[in-house]
């Protein structure tokens, strides 16, 4: 039966059932119906399970007293707080995992992109070996394998391992000074927002200036000294207003000061190493997407190898980097809850573990932990989306 | 991740099964199946541990055996299904098992908010700790500023909390989801102390390089009444359970065991009838032959019997009867009468 797809207007005297585009839309309103009421039909049925085996169901669990304790916190945190609050402290625990994670990954991955295009023999079979052997090996395996080196390579906190008296390693973690803030140290933040917002300014300024009369200004240098010298100005005129307390060795262990868990280290360390492999290929593919005309032309312009890499290569490069990039970073934030194979607070561990535990509502928890870790990679996406409009290519 | 699709997996049966909680439904489904499902400990020596031929034999295991044995007459018809703290109650919620025997302690929320039932004690603990006996601490108040190991998922979380809150000491705390994981991490010397219910700790002690150099604290933090338990709901399932497990007790009363239990059918005393089937229609009152409670005895043995080949004083476990001793002796054991 031959059916001639561009006639789609309705003939007069075709009946509405056999006219496609009613049909189209018809078939649509029944497919939405069939998966709204499967949605409806499930949703239903774990209530009445849930009801009739006298399971508590709902989300007013979150306000009692959690009643046990998280190792690393970094909001005020007692087991006296409430089962929400764990969530929060669960959250941002996974949040600052991830954050650092991105950052490191990305500075590692791009280095080991670029070295692996090298035209030094040895740094690209480095680069290229560091990318095959560490992108071949399941991730728990690397944070398990971590973990188990950092504990068993440190000594008890009585044999620590002192650095500079302030400084000190243990298989309990990486004790440091930790800076106390005192009245008037409010203007240094405040000095850092101005710094901040003037580099930007600056930023502009130059660029506009540089288009218009192709004249440069020494921008980075300009935008360090207001980046780091207002804060540190400020803290001049207000007197130093803030100490150090430092880590002591007291009984069993140090007190005072900061300490990274050796958990939070080598899951960070294990998951950067990860991820910079991914990065590394990303890196290599975009720079290798431009053609080498694009050098040749930037050359026969004028211009050096260091603005032609900057002003040339990279921009063009990023547009093919972005899109995979914003995986790379979904996939960290995700990974990070294999934390819980070695006992890192994350929110998988801390609500989908202990809280789901002590409460047993086991559908509310997993369906939280969910909607949390869909939330915060869709907001990754809307911003790396946003990111790669702004560096995409303009047609002029 | 493995541990969260397992819980997932759980909370999606809750979603898709229409589990009907009606008379019968768990025991007829298990003698469709031919096997008790029953979950346990991963590996705890004396209560739930596999040999090197995947046998599993402990405390907890002979619990379970002991309810295959009154079902089919066949202490060997048992799936174990080895459940991490934090994975045990979705198993239990979502059917993946008949019931637990996995040294969970008895509190209100879980009898209730996490609609189950217990069914009794099949042993009274309490939490303690153990620590290096190179630290030289003679006390669990002297543990302030300690980092202590233990199990996410567990009573022991909270009452540790409890605890230091009392007693207005500081601590930090590592909870791993895994047993070993938490013994692995005292081991490599991750923690000071290492808690758990005291029962716990006398068995992992064994699996530690040098047993003797560690020391068990003389406190005892809580109360943690062990004992099995089915889902609420299905009273005949759970009378079952309930019922196998105060067979081995009063057995162990009445001084019948796996040895005797034939020559003790021709006794005189009708308790001993009542409970080996001769006289009255016992096992049909929770839907089981007359034999279920002789083939409790026969093929598993009474509470002494099982104590004592699992963590008695002659096993590497090496506890002593204690609070679990029978009434009759001082302890705290009493099943009620089968009359």
């Amino acid at each position: 039966m031959a059916v001639d797809v561009r006639e789609t207007a309705r003939a007069p005297d075709t009946p509405i059932w056999l006219d496609s585009r009613y049909r189209a839309i018809f078939f649509q309103v029944v497919l939405l119906v069939i998966v709204l009421g499967f949605g409806a039909y499930i949703f239903h049925n774990t209530y009445a399970n849930l009801e009739r085996r006298g399971i508590a169901s709902g989300f007013g669990f979150l306000g009692s007293t959690a009643g046990f304790d998280i190792i690393m916190h970094l909001v005020p945190y007692s087991a006296a707080s409430s089962f929400g609050q764990a969530l929060l402290v669960g959250l941002l625990n996974t949040l600052v995992v991830a954050g650092i994670g991105i950052v490191f990954a990305t500075m590692l991955g791009f280095v080991i992109g670029v070295a692996r295009l090298s035209r030094n023999w040895l740094i690209a079979r480095l680069a290229a070996v560091y990318i095959e052997g560490i992108r071949n090996i399941p991730l728990l395996l690397q944070i398990i394998f971590w973990y188990q080196v950092l504990g068993k390579s440190t000594p008890g906190p009585r044999q620590s391992i002192g650095i500079l008296g302030l400084f000190f390693i243990n298989n309990r973690g990486l004790y440091m000074p930790a800076p106390v803030f005192q009245e008037g140290f409010w203007l240094a933040p405040v000095a850092l927002a101005i710094g901040i917002v003037a580099s930007i300014v600056v930023f502009r300024w130059a660029r506009a200036r540089q288009v218009a009369t192709g004249q440069q200004f020494p921008i980075l240098w300009t935008s360090l000294g207001l980046t780091f010298g207002l804060p540190l100005l400020a803290l001049i005129v207000m007197g130093m207003p803030f100490h150090w307390d430092y880590p002591e060795l007291q009984g069993f262990n140090f007190s005072g000061g900061m300490v990274l868990i050796p958990e939070f280290i080598s899951l960070t360390f294990a998951l950067v190493v990860y991820t910079a492999a991914f990065i590394g290929e990303t890196v290599r593919a975009g720079i290798m997407a431009v053609s080498h005309g694009q050098t040749e032309a930037a050359y026969a312009l004028g211009l050096r190898p260091g603005p032609t890499l900057r002003l040339v290569i990279i921009p063009q490069a990023m547009r093919v980097i972005i899109p995979p990039m914003t995986s790379q970073y979904l996939n960290l934030t995700k990974n990070s809850s294999l934390a819980t194979a070695i006992a890192y607070p994350d929110l998988v561990a801390v609500f989908a573990g202990t809280v789901l535990n002590q409460t047993g509502q086991a559908v509310e928890c997993i369906a939280i932990t969910m909607a949390v870790y869909l939330t915060t990679s869709l907001t990754t996406s809307v911003f790396m989306n946003w990111f790669n409009t702004k560096m995409a290519l303009r047609e002029r | 991740m493995k541990k969260i699709s397992v819980i997932a997996a759980g909370a999606a049966l809750i979603a898709f099964v229409a589990g009907e909680a009606q008379a019968q439904a768990t025991l007829d489904a298990v003698k469709k199946r031919g096997q008790v499902i029953c979950g346990v400990s991963q590996s705890l020596p004396g209560f739930a541990n596999p040999d090197a031929q995947g046998n599993w034999a402990g405390f907890d295991v002979d619990m379970c055996r002991a309810v295959a044995a009154a079902v089919f007459g066949d202490a060997k018809r048992v799936k174990f299904v080895p459940t991490t703290a934090k994975e045990r109650f979705t198993a239990l919620q979502s059917g993946e098992v008949d019931f637990l025997a996995r040294n969970t302690t008895w509190t209100m929320s879980r009898d209730t908010q996490l609609g189950f039932d217990f069914v009794g004690i099949n042993f009274y603990d309490g939490q303690g700790f153990m620590v290096t006996k190179k630290l030289g601490v003679k006390s669990a108040l002297e543990l302030k500023g300690a980092t202590v190991c233990t199990q996410t998922g567990t009573t022991t979380e909270q009452n540790l909390a409890d605890f230091f809150r009392a007693n207005k000491m500081e601590y930090k705390v590592v909870a791993f989801e895994k047993n070993d994981e938490v013994l692995a991490a005292y081991d490599s010397g991750r923690c000071d102390v290492f808690t758990t219910d005291r029962s716990g700790l006398a068995a992992d002690r064994t699996k530690l390089k040098n047993p003797n150099d560690h020391v068990i604290l003389p406190e005892v933090i809580s109360k943690e009444p062990l004992g099995p338990l089915v889902r609420h709901g299905d009273n005949n399932w759970g009378d079952i359970v309930r019922w196998a497990f105060f067979v081995m007790l009063n057995a162990e009363e009445l001084g019948v065991d796996s040895k005797n239990v034939d020559e003790m059918k021709k006794s005189a005393n009708p308790e001993i009838k009542r409970m080996l089937g001769i006289e009255g229609d016992f096992g049909k009152m929770v839907g089981l032959d007359n034999n279920w409670a002789y083939n409790v005895i026969k093929l598993v043995g009474n509470y002494a019997e099982s104590y004592d080949r699992n963590v008695g004083p002659n096993t590497p476990i090496a506890l002593s009867r204690g609070v679990n001793a029978l009434w009759t002796k001082g302890g705290l054991q009493y099943a009620p009468p089968i009359r």
